[in-house]
């Protein structure tokens, strides 16, 4: 495919996904440059989480493809016959995506630390003091140096999603998604998980994220994409798409939201 | 009570609510308990001390090293090992595994573990006099082939072997492997599904994924039944006179009994061992519950206040499983 200079980190074309007849996405085409925050936004059942979960497979497409620096994911084209890829193959793809979930998913065996450090050691193969050293950085870097030893169960929902945050970070991926991730929290957590992610945006990570944070995707988005009924309406910066919405539906959509907002 | 000067309420200290019911309950256990002390010594028949002897006698001693205390660990690991191997299987997206999975567990649950071992013990010989290891149908490609050997690298004589409490540790633990197989299936479909999935996000393959993150967690689930299987094990092992093997505690109380007449006294002395051994193996589940339980009492992970936590949880006061 594309070999330009300014080829995308991000290339997806006519991605389609079903859920047991019943039709998701709808022939999907995004790209995403290095460096660039996308935001996708729309109304629950639209399919965007579903396209997050499409890009680092843990949902495996019916259609089109997805390439993620210039891999093709899931797949081996060899001739243009596509073969899938080994268990193995399709772990070395997700290590450079990290990933971060509604629910933060921490291991709950595991001390904050502990699973900061798991990957690292377990997939990269990492010495465990250099790994000890970037971990406690990672943690530091989210606000949560002294809560090393802590286990995810004492931890509140925004220092949890802290923790998974700097956890997905120390694989050093080139791409992050981001699963609703302030939707699970208590009002007066999301701002702290929300500066954490406007750190890492302003540092330059390459960052999809599916939110409801119209404040997080007016200030830190380079882009947004408005998804509904399995297909894009609409994209733009975000001064275009959430200020001026060119579609009924996302005009819809966003007066529903401020609405919410305000009571 | 503490008269408030203010008209505000102050501190609670209120009077406990009446229970008689439970000091009546107490009165009639200690005059049972007092009956029963009174007739332990008034009966000479139940002869302690003579119990206390059998108890160090040396066959009794090897009994119960070797059949009940070797039988049980033994038959426990094979039933631990293969019986995840077998949940693990049933959890499998090949249908082939999962109907293997199935069909061995509904083997092993439907065979009463007496008849199990008697088999083992007599059935078995007389069917296969040899075990042979060596490629599959060796003989009958031998014989086709015209070759001089028989393709067979080791031969067992069964009828040798049939005896042994090696053939009776692997009869209780395929038989132990089969309910196993279904508390570490319950064990691992326990953990959340956003655990594998976060694991995979890392990077992780299915088979790290397994054991780092998903077979921990599930052994928080797992280890109470399989402590309550280990100490039916425990018993079990006195089944394995069925093969016969004689090393067996129960078995040698029973011979002393029966030489000497004294049949209840050598019965005491193999309960005496039962409940010793099984007091031990409590004591080693609840030290395996605290170290599997990390991350999920809440607060405090040890100390005196986690029983009671846990305890609280037991009557609904909420966290716990």
């Amino acid at each position: 495919m594309a070999n330009e200079t300014t080829q995308p980190l991000v290339h997806a074309v006519n991605v389609t996904k079903a859920f047991h007849g019943n039709e998701v996405l709808k022939g999907i085409d995004m790209d995403v440059r290095k460096g660039e925050v996308v935001c996708l936004l729309g109304p629950s059942g639209s399919g965007k989480t579903t396209f997050l979960r499409c890009i680092n497979q843990l949902e495996t497409i019916d259609g089109g493809r997805i390439w993620v620096d210039g891999d093709l994911m899931g797949f081996d084209d060899r001739g243009g016959t596509l073969h899938h890829l080994t268990d193995k193959q399709v772990a070395a793809q997700r290590r450079d995506i990290g990933m971060v979930f509604q629910r933060f998913n921490l291991f709950p065996h595991m001390t904050a630390l502990q699973n900061v450090m798991e990957a690292p050691i377990q997939v990269k193969g990492g010495r465990k003091s250099q790994v000890k050293e970037r971990a406690l950085e990672l943690l530091g870097s989210v606000g949560l140096a002294d809560k090393c030893t802590a286990y995810p169960a004492q931890l509140s929902g925004g220092q949890q999603q802290r923790v998974a945050i700097a956890r997905a970070l120390a694989m050093e991926p080139k791409l992050m998604l981001f699963d609703e991730p302030t939707s699970a929290l208590d009002p007066e957590l999301v701002g702290e998980v929300l500066r954490v992610m406007r750190d890492l945006a302003k540092g330059g990570m390459t960052m999809i994220v599916v939110t409801h944070e119209m404040g997080f995707a007016r200030d830190v988005a380079d882009r947004v994409v408005f998804m509904d009924g399995g297909v894009v309406v609409e994209q733009g910066p975000p001064s275009e798409v959430i200020d001026n919405p060119e579609h009924q539906r996302t005009r819809t959509f966003l007066s529903r939201m401020r609405q919410e907002e305000q009571h | 009570m503490s008269e408030d000067t203010q008209d505000r309420p102050g501190r609670i200290s209120a009077r406990p609510v009446p229970h008689p019911g439970r000091w009546v309950a107490v009165a009639v256990i200690a005059v049972l308990l007092a009956m029963m002390v009174s007739s332990f010594v008034t009966n000479p028949r139940w002869d302690f001390p003579f119990a206390l002897r059998v108890m160090n006698f040396n066959p009794v001693l090897r009994g119960l090293m070797f059949g009940t205390i070797i039988g049980t660990i033994g038959s426990m690991v094979i039933g631990v090992v293969v019986g995840v191997v077998i949940g693990i299987m049933r959890l499998s997206t090949n249908p082939v595994l999962r109907g293997v999975s199935f069909v061995y567990t509904w083997f092993f649950r439907a065979i009463p573990r007496y008849v199990l071992l008697t088999i083992l013990g007599t059935g078995l010989g007389y069917l296969y006099s040899t075990f042979d290891i060596g490629a599959p149908f060796g003989k009958q490609i031998a014989h086709a082939l015209g070759l001089s050997s028989d393709l067979t690298f080791l031969t067992l004589d069964v009828n040798q072997f049939s005896s042994t409490l090696a053939m009776g540790v692997i009869g209780l633990g395929l038989s132990e492997a089969a309910y196993m197989a279904e508390i570490a299936r319950s064990g691992i479909q326990s953990v959340d599904v956003g655990q594998r999935e976060a694991a995979q996000a890392l990077g992780m393959s299915s088979g790290k994924t397994m054991r780092r993150v998903v077979l921990p967690q599930a052994m928080r689930v797992i280890i109470p039944p399989t402590g309550n299987e280990t100490i039916a094990m425990v018993k079990d092992t006195s089944l394995l006179i069925a093969l016969p093997v004689n090393t067996e505690l129960f078995y040698q109380v029973s011979v002393i009994g029966s030489r000497t007449l004294k049949i209840m006294p050598t019965y005491v002395a193999a309960t005496a061992w039962y409940l010793i051994v099984c007091s031990v193996l409590m004591v080693g589940q609840s030290f395996l519950e605290k170290r599997f339980g990390r991350g999920f009492g809440v607060t405090s992970s040890s100390g005196p206040g986690a029983f009671k936590a846990r305890m609280l949880a037991l009557r609904g006061g909420g966290g716990g499983l």
